[in-house]
């Protein structure tokens, strides 16, 4: 398969809002899907249970709006709307059920409108702890994940089985390292991966089987590799943050790279990253995955960071990837990104990392203002910096 | 852009509420003195406060969201949010935060005109509401004060599992508490908590008997801005004392004594006149424009019979007491059962509730920018309550504390289309 056909593809999952992937995987498989909201689920407890997980990151800029607008005020972010207008018009009919993490009061509250909308389907909101001690917030998360396994198993799933999850989590690492190896790539050589492209695999790995997206990840990279037609270009490499939950228009990513800028790390999908590394094969898999996402997560504005400052891990990040400067791209409305956003550059000024900061919503067209932002930002750290 | 309120007489005052005043005074003014008697203090917050078991060790709660709400009443939350949005801070989120924030920028002066001590413990009791977490994580940056986190679980499935009440006694027992003895220098004593708790229960009773009170005809409260005021000690710095028990008993007292006499509510112009409609009221008020924004009601002889706002604190109509026999797990309960800790279908059901037996002729939602623990999903809801009652509901917006989302005129017309429409509905003229 050319590089070209792998990213058209990934693309056509993309922007295959009705999911005919999944209802296809769904009349080969017999298996139940469910859906998931941003940022975190233990997919490999699902896919331990024969259940597919779907990501749900809203309904971007190929959604127009249609009922959704009257189930939520204007000054609620984009991606709840989206969703709902996706339920209602049939594109998620194909999932037995929706997922729905903690992450901010908004999707925590359409995890009850999906039950007085939908009360046919399986609606489920994912209490994960902010208390990391695995005797306390630990048993909590564990008790919470053998609850969501019932829930599947009445659903028609398999049920739970310690051995079945060991062999998901294997399958899970694998693919962890992957995601992890186009990153180091990117980082690397920025102009061999380009954010768009990369951004196209991972959301195709929303709604394909875990091995199969592997292979995708494999082939992709094996081609870029050894692709000898992308030459750098002399761009600025930025980090790119705040971009967890609702997702930018790929139009954004694009106009950002054609503005000047390589994007050598970022917080998109980031259910791909969440777990830092290889969960634990030894034991018991279920105290694994909780120890995993108790001790190894990354840092994120809806996970409590304790004594540490916010901002710290940040500039780490901008250090480790060699990043020129951060661009804060935080949805409107959104409370986590925006009620982190001044601890967190309060955070690059006093490490001396440039920054600048702009809103988007997932269905936004026009690039331009964002696109003179970006330049210039990337023109300073060019042209300017160290002057 | 706010117009003039109708009326420039002083708002008028009952006795409980001189009382609550001066109970209110007395701790702020405790607050100021601090540095001098060494009296310890802990911010937290309103849904799922723990103030008989900071009371058990002696600490005085600090409540920000009560100093912004109180700021805006002041007329300073304008220059707080300005500030706070000049270093950075956005005009999209909880503007409770931003006020917060430029009032400790501003030298930290409290209600009283009196400065507030910088907080010796950041007790993040996350509960119903993601913005704490956030929050408390700026105020920490901001003070470098220690925190304890209380992470309460959200009742997503309508109830309170056996997990969900351990994992927050074991975080009680052992995180929370072990950072209160060494806060206070005091060690944990069970039979002082249990009093605490005790008295918290009685003084629950009767706040219940004068929400409750409202179920007359006409009602002698008003259960939304009469009713801030009836939930102020109990939500705030008092529950568990000796004062709240006088306090409640007292205002019992009062209701019955204008339910005895057919009275409707006291406004803030005196009585209110003939009571035209009783309507239920889902979510916070506006502070920049509370006496306005009653009196748009009450000049319709309009009645807000009982409200969801009145139970972020704590739900104690549907009868939760906090119970002196099992200490830890009864505050794990009252954490996790106030309102913005329910989900959806449990806060339709309530407010469908209320309209039955509270004999109410209709649901008006006030949508506030600033809190999408309320806001997200209440059209939903409004659209639920109207199909389970039959009864016509309203939505009006505004935001707690920004003056700049307080449109007085358009607040004004939807509310007098609405009581309209209720008018209709009961003449048939709409049929």
């Amino acid at each position: 398969m050319s590089l070209a056909t792998i990213v058209a593809r990934a693309e056509g999952l993309y922007r295959d809002l009705a999911l005919h992937s999944v209802r296809e995987w769904k009349r080969r498989s017999g298996g139940l899907a469910l859906g998931y909201m941003p940022v975190w689920v233990p997919r490999e407890l699902l896919h331990a249970q024969g259940v597919l997980p779907v990501g749900i990151m809203g309904g971007g800029e190929d959604v127009e709006i249609i009922r959704g607008d009257a189930y939520y005020q204007s000054y609620i972010c984009h991606i709840p709307r989206s969703t709902i207008e996706m339920g209602l018009n049939g594109s998620l009919e194909p999932l037995d059920g929706m997922l729905f993490p903690a992450i901010c009061d908004v999707i925590r509250n359409l995890s009850g409108m999906w039950k007085m909308q939908f009360p046919g389907k399986l609606s489920r909101y994912l209490d994960v702890p902010q208390n990391f001690d695995p005797a306390i917030g630990g048993r909590f998360f564990r008790a919470e994940l053998l609850d969501l396994a019932r829930d599947l198993e009445e659903r028609g799933a398999r049920p739970y089985a310690p051995e079945a999850l060991r062999a998901s989590i294997a399958a899970y690492n694998e693919n962890r390292r992957l995601v992890d190896d186009l990153y180091v790539l990117r980082r690397r050589a920025p102009w061999k991966v380009p954010t768009y492209e990369l951004y196209y695999l991972l959301r195709a790995g929303l709604v394909l089987p875990v091995e199969e997206f592997s292979g995708m990840l494999r082939e992709y990279a094996s081609l870029v590799e050894a692709d000898s037609s992308r030459q750098p270009m002399d761009q600025a490499r930025v980090l790119v943050t705040g971009s967890f939950c609702e997702q930018p228009p790929i139009g954004l990513i694009k106009t950002l790279e054609r503005a000047g800028c390589y994007i050598v790390d970022d917080d998109f999908v980031q259910v791909h990253r969440w777990i830092r590394g290889d969960i634990s094969l030894e034991g018991d898999p279920l105290d694994a995955l909780v120890r995993a996402f108790l001790e190894n997560a990354v840092e994120s504005p809806v996970r409590y960071v304790g004594d540490r400052a916010r901002g710290a891990e940040l500039v780490s990040r901008v250090r480790e990837c060699g990043a020129e400067g951060v661009l804060f791209c935080a949805p409107s409305f959104c409370d986590p990104a925006l009620l982190d956003q001044p601890m967190a550059t309060r955070a690059m000024e006093r490490a001396g990392i440039a920054w600048t900061a702009f809103k988007y919503a997932e269905n936004n067209g026009q690039f331009q203002v964002i696109r003179e932002q970006a330049g210039t930002f990337a023109d300073s750290i060019k042209l300017w910096s160290g002057v | 852009m706010a117009t003039p309120s109708p009326s420039s007489a002083p708002p008028q005052k009952d006795s409980s509420q001189l009382r609550q005043k001066t109970m209110i005074a007395e701790h702020y003014s405790r607050l100021a003195r601090a540095g001098e008697t060494g009296d310890k203090n802990v911010y937290t917050f309103v849904p799922g406060n723990l103030t008989e078991l900071l009371r058990a060790f002696d600490l005085l709660p600090v409540l920000p969201e009560i100093n912004a709400l109180q700021s805006a009443m002041r007329g300073k939350s304008r220059e707080y949010i300005a500030l706070a949005e000049k270093l950075g801070h956005s005009e999209d989120v909880c503007t409770y935060v931003k006020c917060d924030l430029g009032m400790m920028k501003s030298g930290n002066v409290g209600p009283t005109g009196e400065p507030l001590p910088n907080p010796d413990l950041l007790l993040l009791s996350y509960t119903g509401c993601f913005t704490f977490m956030k929050w408390f994580e700026i105020l920490r940056q901001e003070y470098d004060a220690p925190v304890a986190m209380l992470h309460v679980p959200y009742q997503a499935e309508g109830k309170i599992t056996p997990e969900m009440r351990d994992y927050v006694v074991r975080q009680l027992r052992d995180e929370v508490i072990p950072v209160l003895e060494k806060i206070s220098g005091r060690k944990y004593d069970e039979d002082r908590l249990r009093e605490l708790l005790a008295n918290s229960a009685r003084a629950e009773d009767d706040l219940v008997a004068v929400l409750e009170s409202a179920k007359h005809v006409p009602s002698p409260i008003d259960a939304y801005f009469g009713g801030v005021y009836y939930i102020g000690p109990i939500f705030t710095a008092f529950r568990g004392t000796q004062e709240a028990v006088d306090y409640y008993r007292l205002l019992r007292a009062e209701v019955a004594e204008r339910v005895a006499r057919g009275q409707g509510p006291v406004t803030p112009d005196g009585d209110m006149g003939k009571e035209r409609f009783r309507v239920v009221v889902e979510g916070p008020p506006n502070w920049t424009s509370f006496h306005q924004f009653w009196r748009m009601f009450a000049d319709e002889g309009a009645v807000v019979v009982a409200s969801t706002y009145t139970k972020v604190g704590g739900v104690y109509d549907m009868g939760f007491r906090h119970d002196p026999d099992h200490p830890l797990e009864t505050l794990a309960d009252y954490c996790m059962g106030c309102y913005t800790n329910l989900n959806l279908p449990s806060r339709v059901e309530m407010l469908a509730r209320y309209i039955r037996e509270y004999s109410a002729d209709g649901l008006l939602v006030n949508s506030i920018k600033s809190c999408n623990s309320f806001s997200a999903g209440q059209l939903l809801m409004l659209r639920e309550v109207e199909s389970r009652t039959g009864k016509p509901a309203g939505f009006i917006e505004s935001d707690l504390v920004d003056p700049r989302y307080f449109s007085a005129a358009n607040i004004k017309n939807r509310l007098e289309s609405y009581f309209q429409m209720i008018e209709q509905r009961r003449t048939g003229a709409g049929a």
